[in-house]
């Protein structure tokens, strides 16, 4: 790891580390919060997406003059509206967003209208006559990569394989990663176990369907409102693909009501502009829950196989991972994080991890709070539990004595530095939760896990106003309250109370480019970089006392958000407060603010460790969560109610794939639950509370030590409620999800295998 | 199609508005009379972010046709505030933390408010059943719970 | 599409009468505005009997009651002297959808919608509940047990409009009782529905039983040979197993989303047990 230190203060807070009321709340429990689909404009045309009716399907040909001649209808579009050349990464954007030639999946968008209102929209739809040749599909991961497939992509080679394939196949990229000599080390283990898993495809599941209103002007700027995890990006995808300059579209962030990954990917936004084009009027376009489902990126379904060696007395002497990923129609990075991140908690001598990511004929995968890694952890960890078992040694313990520790080379390549894996083993192996004894009837399970976090492009504006109030302007929008967070860094850094500071997410207009909020980057970034524009407004600001006091600014210091002299000799002055010298500002130099833009990085890693107990209904195969722990290394926490809530939302999404969510395809290979009811996400009444205890092991990247949190949470829970149910009952799952009907039918089998 | 003209009382408010025979409450508060507190996440009636207080129940709008409100009495999210006052669930939302995007916070609030007026005093149990048709992706719900016993709590002391 | 809002029962039945193409029926809309949305029908005349007067109560009526068509399930589950004849009904009814379901939810729409997994009917089959039809030819009683005839299908005329569901006076020693498996705790179909009506003698012996099973074929039913199995038993372990197997005997359930033919199999029989071992438990109570 790049040896960045940036850590200044890892005590005396005043404002990070309190709990104060955000700053968008009252918007939110009042309803006046403005999200994707609340925004009006004068002349607002309905649009509506035509979508593939067929898995795989060549498009012969498309006739939309019946739906263009039906009265209210004002424009209709289909691939040949949009740009023909677009840069290579934003290729699969370009025939995602509407199909090209070919349907690559049931609910592929095919054709949009723009119309005067739902009803005639829906009308118009139903008139358009579009000729398909449907062609041989794959739906599931093994039916992806078994000899002759039908092909996704004709001609489509591996990339990263070594040699290169000769025969076409669905696997889209592969990927190794490891050290050590794997042989030795399982000749040198006691005890190798071996096992396959599976885990089925789980959608991000945001309340927030996607939703835009696009407003094209030829000679100004093209405007844009969406619900988005990265304005920036919507605005630098969607021009090219028009074919106008990025510098005509303003792209605005509305609130957005949640996006876990699923909106750091566009869909609506270039059809929206493309019909507000060719209509001359604005257009909004709000995704159905079917349409959601159907044609928005989940994580990947996965086959994988896990190979791990111990000695008897609990060292790990050799790891081995396989995993296929399946991807959609077009592949990611999800399976090289998988593999990336399927033994990096542990340091070993001798590991290998392979990914292959495969495509089929499902929507495009998207990413979901730590793309593929919750996927190979339920493999590993279970295997990790399985192992510990055998062997008779406590979960925590076995991990403990496998923990990576500073100095250790991961399994992904980089040498870590201080992280946090044994503390946070530790703490919760000193949690009350796990030392009160396992209720009656219950079994408990433990499982550890890991995300890198990144930083990523931040650009950040910091305005002092008049009256020494503090506007901070950021480019990532808020999904999960971290304006709150953002004020707290800018007040602690200026010395200045909280309720003296906003933050507001600025539109694409008014700040350099900003990367998407994702990856647990933004208390991160945007507060490395805030607390930097901070700093340089400081700095400002002390040259202008100094002016005003005729001293040099050298001797001039900064604290309790006021300008002093910085000694005795400096001069007799009073502290000057921000007020004053904001007030003074038009003499001193004119407005006063910082800035600061970065390529971040040094997020530092995040580790964590879930502990479920949990009762199964030996009758029905009925899992219940009785209590569930989180603990996890949030570096500092800023926050610390919305560093719990990011611990508990988390670990419930994984908690709702390890149970119950999954998608189900029929032999048509049509999406048979696109919708809230038989697509199972918990609801209240499934949960206990979540307990939520933080770890802050300082990370260097960050002045104040903060680490990225979000992500996390949802790596641990599959496993953690796996290890629970083969605590419970016997029974070890390696399949997810982990339904009734899926887990009833291994205790009938185990029972009679018993008897 | 012939529009309706359909009466009700919104929010204390007599509102009367025109509707077609096939529009929900839902489109109706959205798109003709800017009450856009309440949210479509679904359409079918499974997540409660549509959530509205209907002559007394609470009811997903999406699953109520504009023309069936003729003579209702309906309550929204924008009229739990008294003017700049918030009602004590909405404080104890904000206080705790209750919510993170927001885009489920109206339907809990309606329907939390709705349980409260019936059962001042509930369990954890029956706060979470009742509350069961209100999705939320983010929380975990945890936060949601405590801030609703919290409220009723407050809300028995006065 | 026309919505009307008739006052009376004959004037709903001729609406219907005149009406071309397809019309609904709209009491509490928690299906009708589903498939709407979704395309699955597409109406022409939507005829709103909330309006109808007598529709809206529940009345006392030869020790039973009877229960107007528009009644939402929360109001019958507020309603104590309901609640306390027949819980099994009513708490059937509680558990469709959501809270804000149950606003406005009606277990005549749960009915006629017949939807194999629907909540409230084998609990009603169980009950043996009557339905007041209203119709082109007048008005009659029908049992519920002859209403659903297959999945989505009833034996109701496109004129026919239920007007209430009875539900019959009880013998001292009687209960009943509803259960569901669902995957979660709340907001799913059902993937069994057990309803059991049943009256025990002082002595504990069973002297009636009616089993009604859900979501296990086409529609529900009435399990065949629950009362010779349970009928003059105390209902020990032993007959319990036989109900059991009885149950899963008599299921034709599908394979689909919610589950496996195997689990239904199982499961049918799991309930039908302890939904049994409840209703006893009610009616040593009675």
């Amino acid at each position: 790891m790049a040896e960045i230190n940036r850590l200044t203060k890892d005590s005396g807070f005043k404002v990070v580390g309190t709990r104060p009321p955000r700053p968008d709340g009252i918007d939110k429990v009042t309803g006046k919060a403005k999200f994707g689909a609340d925004m009006f404009a004068p002349g607002m045309l309905v649009g509506k997406i035509l979508r593939s009716p067929h898995p795989h399907a060549k498009i012969r040909s498309i006739d939309a003059s019946r739906a263009e001649a039906l009265h209210g209808v004002k424009a209709v579009v289909t691939a040949a509206d949009f740009a023909e050349k677009v840069p290579r990464s934003h290729q699969a954007t370009l025939h995602n967003i509407m199909a090209h030639g070919k349907a690559l999946y049931e609910g592929h968008a095919v054709a949009a209208v723009a119309a005067i209102d739902n009803a005639t929209a829906k009308k118009a739809l139903s008139l358009i006559e579009v000729d398909y040749e449907p062609l041989p599909f794959v739906i599931d991961v093994e039916d992806a990569i078994a000899e002759d497939a039908p092909l996704v992509h004709e001609g489509m080679i591996t990339r990263g394989m070594d040699p290169k394939p000769e025969k076409p196949s669905n696997i889209e990229s592969a990927c190794e990663f490891g050290h050590g000599d794997l042989d030795a080390g399982f000749a040198a283990a006691d005890i190798v176990l071996e096992r396959e898993f599976r885990t089925e495809a789980s959608h991000q599941g945001y309340i927030e369907p996607h939703a835009c209103l696009a407003n094209y002007s030829d000679d100004g700027n093209s405007e844009l409102w969406c619900c988005t995890q990265g304005h920036f990006l919507v605005r630098d995808t969607t021009a090219p693909l028009l074919g106008i300059p990025v510098s005509k579209l303003r792209v605005t962030a509305s609130e957005i009501g949640g996006g876990f990954g699923g909106k750091t990917v566009i869909y609506l936004e270039p059809v929206a502009l493309a019909l507000s084009r060719k209509s001359g009027r604005p257009v909004k376009m709000v995704m159905t829950r079917d349409e959601v489902f159907r044609a928005t990126g989940p994580t990947s379904s996965s086959y994988m196989n896990v190979k791990i060696g111990i000695t008897k007395d609990g060292r790990i002497t050799a790891a081995d991972a396989l995993l296929f990923y399946q991807s959609g129609c077009y592949g990611g990075f999800i399976a090289q994080l998988g593999a990336m991140s399927a033994f990096a908690c542990y340091g070993l001598d001798a590991v290998r991890s392979r990914g292959r990511e495969v495509v089929t004929n499902r929507p495009m995968q998207a990413s979901y709070r730590a793309p593929g890694a919750p996927i190979i952890n339920f493999a590993v960890e279970s295997l990790l539990d399985e192992l510990a078992r055998e062997i008779n040694m406590d979960p925590i313990e076995f991990r403990l004595k496998n923990a990576a520790r500073e100095g250790d080379r991961s399994s992904y390549g980089p040498v870590y530095d201080q992280i946090g894996m044994v503390r946070t083993l530790e703490t919760a192996r000193d949690h009350p939760h796990y030392s009160s004894p396992v209720p009656a009837g219950q079994g408990r399970g433990v499982a550890a896990g890991f995300w890198f976090n990144f930083g990523g492009l931040t650009a950040i504006s910091l305005n002092v106003n008049s009256d020494g109030t503090v506007t901070v302007s950021v480019g990532r929008p808020d999904i999960g309250g971290s304006r709150a967070a953002m004020c707290q860094m800018a007040a602690e850094e200026l010395g200045i109370p909280y309720e003296n500071v906003r933050c507001i997410i600025a539109d694409t207009s008014s700040l350099g480019f900003n990367d998407t909020t994702d990856g647990s980057r933004t208390t991160f970034a945007n507060g490395l970089a805030i607390i930097e524009a901070a700093r340089a407004a400081i700095k400002n600001m002390c040259g202008r006392a100094a002016k005003m006091w005729g001293i040099p600014e050298d001797a001039v210091a900064w604290e309790d958000g006021c300008a002093k002299p910085s000694g005795p000799n400096a001069g007799d002055f009073d502290p000057m407060p921000i007020s004053e010298i904001a007030r003074k500002a038009p003499n001193t130099g004119g407005p006063i603010a910082g800035h600061y833009e970065v390529n971040a990085d040094g997020a530092g890693v995040s580790f964590g460790v879930h502990i479920a107990d949990v009762s199964v209904d030996a009758e029905t195969g009925r899992t219940t969560v009785h209590r569930y722990t989180v603990v996890q290394d949030a570096g500092k926490a800023v926050h610390p109610s919305y560093v719990e809530g990011q611990y508990q939302g988390g670990a419930v999404q994984g908690i709702g794939w390890a149970l119950n969510e999954g998608y189900f395809y029929g032999k048509d290979g049509k999406m048979e639950n696109p919708g809230f009811l038989d697509y199972r996400m918990p609801v209240a009444s499934d949960l206990p509370m979540i307990e939520a205890a933080i770890i802050e092991i300082p990370n260097k990247g960050h002045p104040y030590g903060v680490r990225g949190v979000g992500e996390t949470s949802i790596v641990p829970p599959l496993a953690t409620i796996g290890n629970a149910i083969r605590s419970a009952t016997g029974v070890r799952m390696t399949e997810v999800p982990m339904s009734p009907p899926a887990l009833l039918a291994q205790l009938d089998g185990f029972k009679q295998a018993a008897e | 199609m012939s529009r309706l003209q359909v009466n009700t009382t919104i929010n204390g408010d007599e509102i009367d508005f025109l509707c077609d025979p096939g529009e929900t409450l839902l489109d109706v508060l959205r798109n003709h009379l800017g009450l856009t507190g309440a949210k479509e996440g679904c359409g079918s009636g499974d997540c409660g972010a549509c959530t509205v207080n209907l002559d007394g129940r609470i009811v997903c709008s999406c699953l109520v046709l504009a023309a069936e409100a003729e003579g209702s009495k309906i309550e929204t999210i924008e009229g739990m505030a008294d003017g700049a006052e918030l009602h004590p669930l909405q404080r104890k939302f904000i206080e705790h933390a209750a919510l993170q995007c927001g885009i489920c916070t109206p339907g809990f609030l309606i329907a939390s408010k709705a349980l409260l007026e019936r059962n001042p005093d509930p369990t954890e149990t029956e706060v979470r059943y009742w509350l069961a048709g209100n999705l939320c992706r983010c929380t975990g719900y945890d936060k949601i719970v405590r801030a609703v016993m919290d409220a009723a709590a407050e809300m028995r002391a006065s | 599409m026309r919505y009307l809002a008739p006052d009376t029962m004959e004037a709903a039945v001729a609406m219907l009468a005149e009406a071309d193409g397809t019309s609904r029926i709209l009491a509490g809309g928690t299906d009708v505005l589903v498939q709407m949305t979704s395309g699955l029908v597409v109406p022409d005349l939507v005829v709103d009997i909330k309006h109808i007067a007598g529709t809206n109560e529940i009345t006392e009526e030869d020790g039973g009651y009877r229960i107007g068509a528009a009644v939402p399930s929360a109001a019958m589950n507020e309603h104590a002297g309901l609640k306390a004849l027949w819980p099994g009904v009513v708490e059937a009814a509680d558990l469709i959808g959501s809270t804000q379901i149950q606003g406005r939810a009606t277990i005549a729409g749960n009915l006629c919608n017949a939807s194999p997994a629907a909540d409230s009917v084998p609990a009603l089959f169980a009950a043996n509940a009557t339905a007041r039809v209203v119709g082109a030819g007048g008005t009659r009683d029908v049992p519920v047990t002859d209403i659903p005839t297959g999945v989505g299908r009833t034996s109701l005329a496109p004129t026919d409009i239920i007007q209430s569901i009875y539900l019959p006076a009880r013998p001292s020693g009687s209960g009943d009782a509803y259960q569901r498996f669902i995957p979660r705790t709340e907001m799913d179909i059902a993937v069994v529905g057990v309803g059991v009506s049943l009256t025990l003698d002082a002595g504990g012996t069973c002297t009636a039983a009616r089993v009604a099973l859900g979501a296990v074929a086409e529609t529900a039913f009435l399990l065949e040979g629950a009362e010779e199995i349970l009928v003059g038993s105390s209902l020990d372990d032993a007959t319990l197993e036989r109900l059991a197997g009885a149950a899963s005997a008599a299921c034709k359930p599908i394979d689909d989303k919610r589950g496996t033919k195997e689990f239904r199999i199982k499961v049918a029989g799991v309930l039908a047990r302890r939904v049994t071992k409840i209703a006893a438990e009610r009616a040593r109570g009675n």
